[in-house]
């Protein structure tokens, strides 16, 4: 027994866990630290408000990844977002039916990123350029346009992001939420995470995550991304391929303007301050990397959750939450510090 | 000539250096003598790289001594490097290319006024002095670096190294972007720098360069001091069989093969400004050879034929059927297959694993429906890494790990997955040691047994001749030679290529 132990080659522990791993022990590491020193944090009441209140930010990510991987990068989205927030309400109270008060702003997303996709591709403007004056224009527009007001007054069932699993089997007054039958009543706080945007973002994430992966639409984004020159003599043309990546970075965007704006009853003019720093952020700490070409939605989607975690972690430990950029900034330069060490392990450094 | 009875002017003796999971240099002993060419071969991963950066101060040996002028000092950095005289330059030259050639040479040591501002008068003149020590005419001092041509650069390398009295330089692969014209006046210049009494560490892959240039040559392999020999008393069959450790039966082994009906042609073929009319045919089971100078129009040709750069006039036709190509997917469609110049700019996606490189140009036919059929993806790669002999962990391995010899084996199987009838090699051996260039010789051998017309473009004038049944000459945007495998001679080709005028003369 003991010869075939010392003939087994010494095999040395190396680091390789993935992004996705790491992440998933930080948040549950994090749930740990902090649910001992504040019971509360770990209730059931804070996941689900912690989740309802970013899944819009981990559905925007997605799209953020998606643009990234390709080797661009978009800083327009988060007004974007505000703007588009703001035609949904705007519709819905002028009494267009709900459902196109949702679509046309997720039609309008599309459009404008394609736009800039366009410009990328075929200008060859730099994306970081087009976005940042996509950006300028968009908070001049929208603070214009809506003069600073808030919208309120929508009807009820505008409001998507208030309605649950089972308001979809169960005929309740949306916004309401539906009475739990007695037989499921065990899951009741299973069934209380569930809300449309975490809904919303459980799907789009696996569904984004498994085009990326097993589509050939998909492995061209990281072709391009990874090298485009390489790409193009295999026949992949950067040019729609980026007009593709833009477009599907649009519809994510769509959604979680939709998200954010059927959250609230009433839509302020504003999104929450360097909204797309944050998105950025989640792809970034969730593994994609910002040279283009490698990374996952998986990855940034658990990337929003943390941040998310982390900024009412903070509250509950009674710590100012203006260090939530701080405590972002760290888990930046921990994720590169960590993205440098498997890429010199993987003979990718520089 | 030297003898090797001057005692050395930089000595390295019993030099170890190990990295994490790598013993590099394992008890290697080198030394040059003032005056002296002294060339260092070995296969990629012998340990000449890590040697060299020994010498100029990057790495600090674990174990071993370095005496300069018998003395032995301690090399701990690059700045320690430079006080020794001591001046590498690399493959990747490291200028700055907005700037001039005189602020280029005297980075970080430009000449002052007394006031301590930049004396531009004096930098001026002084980096003229160096042009003209060195017999260099035709270029100015105050042109910016990045307008020139790699042999111009490579020149601004040299002078920057020579404005700080360097008295060892080491040149690393210098000739492996340079034109042949480039090559000849590097080589004038190496011998001038020789005369001087400047000492020279010479690494190249090319073996003639070897017998053109050095006085004595340092065989290493995997990491260990093989010989170290007069170049006198070597030659071609032993040098290669010291660098890898066995005998390689020839280097070019070209097997003749029936040659069949033509298979791709060309026919006055335009796309301004480098592709001038151009005609040629390739048949079933040739090998053509294009020899050209850099910018000669070679690569261009190559990607008109291919769809990059589609042709503005003219004709192509395959087996016998005129075609158009009006891209990369046309090309690909009517069974063009290009493997171009440079691997790591145009062949591979670095980030990839080796499976997502081999499937990338058959990804609609790995694909059903637009989605990727994994196992059939997994087959093909598999069966890519066994055919080509690719040296991996498994085709999950990131490409960028590979060797560059293994790395251009991926992007010559990712082609002929495609199953093409035409294959266009752009420099297919490259920057890839001798062990792997006889392979891919090999493999060209028996694609064409195969069948297969194959384009192949190379700057190294041996793999030409030792390669192909024709060989024609482009110069200018246009095919001005043509020469049967029995009339290709050295001198004949590099006569075509630079259009007779040039008649300096080659050492060789």
């Amino acid at each position: 027994m003991s010869a075939t132990i010392a003939q087994a080659p010494a095999r040395k522990w190396r680091f390789s866990l993935s992004q996705e791993w790491l992440l998933l022990i930080g948040i549950a590491t994090l749930f740990i630290v902090v649910g001992l020193i504040n019971p509360r944090f770990v209730a059931s009441r804070n996941l689900q408000s912690i989740l309802l209140a970013n899944a819009y930010v981990a559905v925007a990510a997605i799209g953020m990844s998606v643009v990234i991987v390709s080797g661009n990068i978009d800083i327009s989205v988060g007004s974007l977002i505000g703007v588009l927030a703001s035609i949904s309400g705007a519709l819905a109270v002028a009494g267009v039916p709900v459902f196109f008060a949702w679509a046309i702003p997720v039609v309008i997303s599309i459009l404008v990123m394609m736009l800039q996709g366009a410009l990328v591709a075929y200008l060859r403007i730099p994306s970081i350029v087009v976005t940042l004056g996509m950006l300028s224009i968009l908070k001049g527009g929208l603070i214009s346009v809506t003069n600073g007001v808030w919208i309120s007054g929508m009807p009820d069932s505008f409001h998507l992001a208030q309605w649950h699993l089972l308001d979809l089997f169960i005929a309740a007054e949306p916004g309401k939420q539906a009475a739990v039958p007695e037989s499921l009543s065990a899951l009741k706080p299973m069934f209380d995470l569930l809300t449309m945007p975490v809904l919303f973002m459980l799907f789009l994430t696996l569904g984004a995550a498994w085009w990326m992966r097993n589509t050939a639409k998909g492995r061209s984004v990281y072709a391009v991304g990874g090298n485009a020159e390489a790409a193009r003599l295999c026949g992949i043309p950067r040019e729609r391929t980026l007009m593709m990546v833009f477009a599907v970075h649009g519809l994510f965007t769509g959604l979680a303007a939709v998200l954010f704006a059927t959250q609230p009853s009433v839509i302020q003019s504003t999104v929450p301050p360097n909204l797309e720093l944050t998105i950025i952020t989640a792809s970034v700490v969730g593994g994609v990397s910002i040279l283009g070409g490698t990374g996952t939605v998986i990855g940034s989607t658990l990337a929003a959750i943390l941040i998310a975690a982390i900024g009412s972690a903070l509250i509950f430990v009674n710590i100012s939450p203006y260090w939530l950029r701080a405590a972002q900034g760290i888990l930046i330069l921990v994720t590169v510090l960590a993205d440098i060490y498997r890429r010199r392990q993987r003979g990718l450094a520089r | 000539m030297q003898s090797n009875s001057k005692p050395p002017v930089l000595a390295l003796d019993g030099i170890t250096k190990s990295f994490p999971g790598v013993r590099a240099l394992k008890g290697v002993s080198f030394d040059v003598a003032p005056g002296e060419v002294h060339a260092l071969l070995g296969e990629n991963g012998a340990g000449k790289s890590t040697l060299i950066k020994i010498m100029s101060g990057v790495h600090t040996a674990d174990t071993g001594t370095i005496k300069l002028d018998g003395r032995e000092i301690a090399m701990t950095g690059p700045h320690e490097a430079r006080r020794a005289g001591i001046a590498t330059i690399y493959q990747e030259l490291l200028l700055f290319p907005e700037l001039t050639v005189a602020e280029n040479v005297f980075m970080g040591h430009a000449p002052r006024t007394k006031w301590g501002a930049l004396d531009w008068p004096a930098m001026r003149a002084k980096a003229q002095v160096l042009l003209d020590s060195l017999d260099i005419h035709d270029l100015d001092v105050a042109q910016v670096v990045g307008t020139l041509s790699v042999g111009n650069r490579q020149r601004v390398e040299i002078l920057r190294a020579l404005s700080q009295d360097a008295r060892i330089l080491i040149m690393d692969e210098p000739t492996a972007a340079l034109t042949e014209h480039d090559v000849q006046r590097l080589f004038a210049i190496v011998r001038r720098l020789r005369e001087r009494g400047v000492s020279i560490v010479y690494i190249s892959h090319r073996l003639e360069e070897i017998f053109i240039l050095a006085d004595r040559v340092t065989v290493l392999r995997d990491g260990e001091h093989v010989a170290t020999k007069a170049v006198k008393d070597t030659d071609n069959a032993d040098l290669v069989q010291m660098m890898v450790g066995r005998r390689i039966e020839s280097l070019f082994p070209k097997i003749d093969v029936p040659i069949g009906a033509p298979v791709l042609e060309v026919r006055d073929l335009v796309r301004m400004p480098q592709t001038r009319g151009m005609s040629l045919t390739v048949r079933a089971g040739e090998i053509v050879g294009l020899a050209g100078l850099v910018g000669s129009g070679r690569s261009e040709l190559a990607q008109t034929i291919f769809g990059v750069t589609p042709a503005q006039s003219g004709e192509i036709l395959i087996g016998g059927q005129k075609v158009s190509v009006r891209s990369v997917a046309d090309a690909r469609r009517l069974g063009i297959a290009y493997v171009p110049e440079d691997r790591g700019i145009q062949g591979l996606v670095r980030p990839m694993t080796v499976r997502e490189n081999a499937s990338l140009a058959v990804l609609s036919d790995v694909s059903r429906h637009g989605f990727i059929q994994r196992e059939t993806e997994e087959k093909l790669a598999n069966a890519a890494v066994r055919q080509f002999g690719i040296r991996t962990a498994g085709i999950e391995q990131i490409v960028n790990k590979l060797s560059g010899g293994n790395q251009q084996k991926i992007v010559l199987g990712k082609w002929l997955a495609t199953k093409p009838k035409v294959l266009i090699l752009d420099e297919p051996t490259r920057g890839i040691d001798v062990g792997a260039k006889a392979e891919i010789h090999r493999m060209m051998g028996e694609l064409a047994g195969q069948g297969l017309a194959i384009l192949m473009i190379s700057s190294e004038l041996p793999e030409v001749l030792g390669m192909s049944d024709r060989v024609l000459t482009v110069r200018e945007g246009r095919i001005v030679a043509e020469f049967s495998r029995a009339e290709a001679t050295q001198e004949r080709v590099a006569e075509a290529m630079m259009g007779g005028t040039s008649h300096e003369s080659s050492a060789a």
